[in-house]
């Protein structure tokens, strides 16, 4: 599994002196952002754009008797105060559904609430001024009749008969089932040396991008044309669904994405507020900005991972594992987002829970149901923070139950390496994993034995120290089975245009994205090895529907191994078309010429014959001198996705250290430890810095971040005092070691990484913290791990 | 107290004189007014860090300072301390080690570095993640900004040793 790819190709860019695949190069985009230059949606203006504010909701449920704008209207600089009703005019409701996912359901939603609110923080009327505090300050005199109503906040009564529907239409409060049951469960368990059972907790938390989700609406009346500029991660979709409900056609809708202040699927979706946004662009003709406050962020911005989760194990005392069951309940919200729908995170932890396990005797069933919060949805490794914590939290209850240490349970557990291609008991199909190569390179990176001697020493004394590890599954180059098939429109195909400039250099239209993950450096990496040419000659051109082929954006770890994969091969035919030329002009076959350092050389002995720029003078300025029939095409482009398998499965094993205070309930993380796995790696600094950013997400939902609301719905810390993320001070350094299974579905072999690092934090650090706990009898099986959790566990309070 | 108020400031060597609202804070004052995009407004309540410029020398939260309060002040913000090379050291450190992904917080951590590394010669990594530690960062985990700033470090130490 340490060992490259299979030679498949001689000319592969795998293979090619002076390839960049594998290198450390330096980020093009770097100097504008570092220097204070980058355009970010939030920097744009346009002129006559007005800046609109949304009046939301004080109330978790409520029904508006009557909204009086009149004062607002006569406030200074106020263009317009619009409510749900009148905006209703141009932008039709929408229900997030996906066909797929059979039964779920979802009542329609509108741009603005028009008759009644769901959660605190729906808006129900906007304000458009010159400025946005003057739209601030107007919206402070609009007057909103409300008339409070029951909201529905537990989801753990949510479907009890005497909890209020919260649409009526809809008959209950249950969004979506879904079961599954493989193997011989019951007979497993029973035949059990050991069967332990524990319920999860997971804290519903959001990825706090640092720039708020911003967007531009700029609706050109005379070309009857509307321009979005928005910090999203995928423009295409965008597009799709923006001409779907103003009733244009995708050509009148131009989507530009320059700058992104941070995503993690926080923007990948379409929000309300948002589609408000363009609805109000083509309602008053100009362009208008909306720019969230932080407050409204944590209001409106989607959460995630709201589980309670009941987990069992079976297992021999020989340490097989016999079987798992889960029992899975989640709230989404009043409405499950549009378009890629609430249940797929539910729908994600039925299919990932003992994933990197042998057994095949697997029950599950998951519930998401409706509430009146905040909307819950896709956010940076759906489902597998809960899958994992719940895997290996009872991976690890169940070693403790027999004796047995948490290393050598997964030792005999984990998948085999050599027993691919495999399925899972949730019926996934696995490629080519490396659990057991990736645990022994972790144990020989942690010294485990080293760090389990220290921990003992240290017990003596009276100082806590917890060894956590969580192996893991992660979903990455989703193909049509993730939303296509359901009848979603997002694209999971990427397109890449190359072509040759008249100077000899490349331009390179991609329809991925860049939010920071180093798409634009790896799309030059490729393109630039594949056609031998230096990476400062590629420019890549990114985020904009009028100028890059039709995809799906970056999202679920997708942009490297289904996007790279396009522009290698779009490079490929161009570097085909180039030598073809390049024979014409040389008298020579493209057999025998390749290009190395911008020149095309003989392939025999590496002499220079011709500069591209030369040769691209000829082509654009010279036709007349090429030989008769030729028609250079200096131009090529070429889409992908990935068939075979509906999705690349990678692999990966994380381990914590950590120290906790037994006085105070403080945990203090002293390293972590990721070894991953995503085939082919394009570069590496990148895929690490993916990496350690994932596991700081990760650790941010293990130990502090919480979206805590009252009974009533209210959201109590909804501002960055409150809801803590993690900072510098305690973070500890991670590192980060690799094992390389490149897939053999592309020519590339590159698997994502951007949800391994989240993915697997959680499970090992609370791992981690009951192993500190050992000595005094307690398990946690909740988180965020608070001083408060800890200490009522500890029973100190 | 809501009538526009006149004020002289020098932002980044350039003086300005202008009239603002006493209730307009720093950071939309130089965004908005001054077109200086590169102090980014990310929490308005001074916590991310984001919106750090440097007045009179001393690094502060411009969403928490009025834009009145700067009045005779000199205020330093990304754009001037790249044009002048104050940290072209820093900012290359940041390239070569990726210590940035979506960047939006970097002008802001790149001022708080700064600030740090002028105060400290030799910080040792605590040092360094205990300063920064008032400046958001979602993409990276902070452990390639704490080894961009600690190079830049040694690299200084070693310049001027």
């Amino acid at each position: 599994m340490t060992s490259g790819p299979e030679k498949r190709d001689p000319l592969s860019v795998l293979d090619r002196p002076n390839s960049y695949i594998g290198k450390i190069v330096p980020r093009p985009n770097l100097d504008r952002l570092m220097q204070g230059r980058g355009l970010y949606v939030s920097d744009i203006e346009l002129p006559r754009m007005a800046h609109v504010v949304f009046l939301r909701s004080p109330y978790a449920h409520a029904k508006i008797i009557r909204i009086d704008a009149s004062a607002a209207k006569c406030m200074p600089g106020v263009v317009a105060v619009v409510t749900g009703q009148e905006l209703a005019a141009v932008i039709t409701p929408w229900v997030g559904v996906l066909s797929h996912l059979k039964g779920l359901k979802s009542a329609p939603q509108s741009a603005i609430a028009i008759d009644r609110v769901c959660w605190q923080g729906e808006a129900v009327a906007a304000v458009v001024a010159s400025s946005r505090s003057a739209a601030e300050d107007a919206a402070e005199h609009i007057l909103v009749e409300y008339g409070e109503l029951e909201a529905v906040t537990d989801m753990s009564t949510a479907l009890d008969p005497a909890t209020p529907v919260i649409h009526a239409s809809l008959g209950d409060n249950l969004a979506f089932e879904r079961n599954h049951d493989a193997g011989a469960v019951d007979q497993a368990f029973a035949g059990s040396d050991e069967v332990v059972e524990a319920e999860f907790i997971f804290g519903r938390h959001t990825g706090v991008t640092l720039e708020p989700r911003s967007v531009v609406a700029d609706w050109n009346a005379a070309e009857a044309r509307l321009t979005i500029y928005q910090g999203t991660q995928a423009p295409h979709m965008v597009q799709n669904i923006a001409a779907l409900h103003l009733g244009l056609r995708e050509a009148q809708v131009r989507v530009v994405c320059k700058d992104v202040g941070g995503s993690f699927g926080i923007k990948v979706h379409i929000y309300a507020d948002e589609m408000a946004t363009y609805a109000l662009s083509k309602l008053l003709r100009r362009p208008v900005k909306f720019v969230a406050d932080r407050v409204e962020s944590f209001n409106t911005d989607i959460h995630a991972r709201d589980h309670r989760c009941k987990g069992k194990i079976g297992v021999q005392r020989d340490g097989t594992i016999t079987a798992f069951e889960i029992d899975d309940l989640t709230g989404i919200g009043p409405y499950s987002m549009y378009p890629r729908t609430s249940a797929i995170e539910a729908n994600q932890v039925v299919n990932l829970v003992g994933g990197p396990y042998v057994t095949q005797n697997y029950r599950a069933r998951a519930r998401v149901v409706f509430q009146n919060k905040n909307v819950m949805c896709q956010y940076r490794a759906v489902g597998h923070p809960i899958a994992c914590s719940v895997t290996e939290g009872l991976v690890d209850l169940a070693a403790m139950k027999i004796g047995m240490d948490p290393v050598e349970i997964r030792r005999r557990n984990l998948i085999a390496d050599d027993a691919y291609p495999c399925a899972s008991p949730s019926g996934l199909r696995f490629e080519q994993l490396s659990h057991h190569a990736a645990l022994t390179k972790l144990i020989s990176m942690m010294d485990y034995d080293a760090l389990r001697a220290e921990q003992a020493a240290l017990r003596t004394r009276n100082i806590h120290r917890g060894i956590g590890i969580a192996s893991f599954i992660e979903v990455t180059n989703p193909s049509a089975a993730f939303y296509g098939v359901g009848g979603a429109k997002i694209s999971s195909q990427d397109g890449v245009a190359v072509r040759l400039d008249a100077q000899g250099s490349v331009i390179c239209q991609t329809s991925i994205t860049e939010q920071g993950q180093g798409s634009e450096s790896l799309t030059a990496q490729i393109v630039g090895s594949t056609l031998g040419i230096s990476m400062d000659r590629v420019r890549v051109i990114l985020g904009d529907t009028d100028n890059t082929p039709y995809g799906g954006g970056t999202w679920a770890s997708r942009g490297a191994g289904i996007g790279g994969e396009a522009a290698l091969q779009a490079a490929k035919v161009l570097r085909r078309n180039i030598l073809d030329v390049a024979a014409a002009i040389l008298q020579s076959t493209a057999g025998e010429l390749d290009i190395v350092n911008n020149n095309v050389v003989n392939a025999s002995d590496g002499a220079t014959r011709i500069e591209l720029n030369e040769l691209a003078r000829i082509v654009y300025f010279r036709p007349d001198t090429l030989p008769p029939g030729i028609q250079p095409e200096l131009m090529a482009t070429r889409h992908f996705v990935p068939r075979e398998y509906p999705f690349a499965f990678t692999n990966g094993v994380q381990a914590s250290w950590l120290e906790v205070d037994t006085d105070t309930g403080f945990v203090k993380l002293l390293k972590h430890w990721v070894v991953e796995d995503c085939g082919t790696i394009i570069n590496p600094q990148l895929v690490d810095e993916q990496i350690r950013g994932g596991v700081v997400q990760g650790l941010g939902a293990a130990l502090f971040e919480k979206c805590v609301y009252d009974e009533r719905g209210q959201l109590t810390n909804a501002n960055m005092a409150d809801y803590l993320v993690p900072m510098s001070g305690e973070m500890p350094d991670i590192d980060v070691g690799h094992v390389v299974s490149p897939t053999l579905e592309t020519e590339l072999g590159a698997k994502g990484a951007g949800e391994a690092g989240t993915a697997g934090a959680a499970a090992a650090v609370t791992n981690a913290v009951n192993d500190a706990l050992r000595p005094f009898g307690a398990v946690i099986t909740e988180i965020p791990l608070t001083p408060q959790v800890i200490l009522t566990a500890l029973g100190r309070i | 107290m809501t009538a526009p108020i006149t004020i002289s400031l020098e932002v980044n060597g350039e003086r300005v004189d202008t009239s603002v609202l006493p209730r307009l804070n720093l950071a939309d004052f130089l965004r908005e007014y001054l077109k200086l995009t590169g102090t980014h407004v990310g929490c308005e309540h001074g916590v991310c860090g984001a919106c750090t410029v440097r007045v009179d020398g001393e690094i502060v939260r411009a969403c928490l300072m009025l834009a009145v309060q700067a009045d005779n002040a000199s205020v330093e913000t990304i754009e001037g301390l790249s044009d002048s090379g104050e940290i072209a050291d820093l900012q290359a450190a940041f390239r070569d080690r990726n210590a940035l992904q979506c960047g939006f917080c970097t002008p802001g951590m790149l001022m708080a570095a700064q600030d740090l590394l002028k105060q400290t010669s030799a910080p040792d990594r605590e040092q360094i993640r205990e300063h920064l530690s008032g400046n958001y960062c979602r993409c990276t985990g902070y452990q390639a900004i704490v080894d961009a700033v600690e190079s830049t470090a040694r690299a200084r130490a070693g310049r001027t040793a």
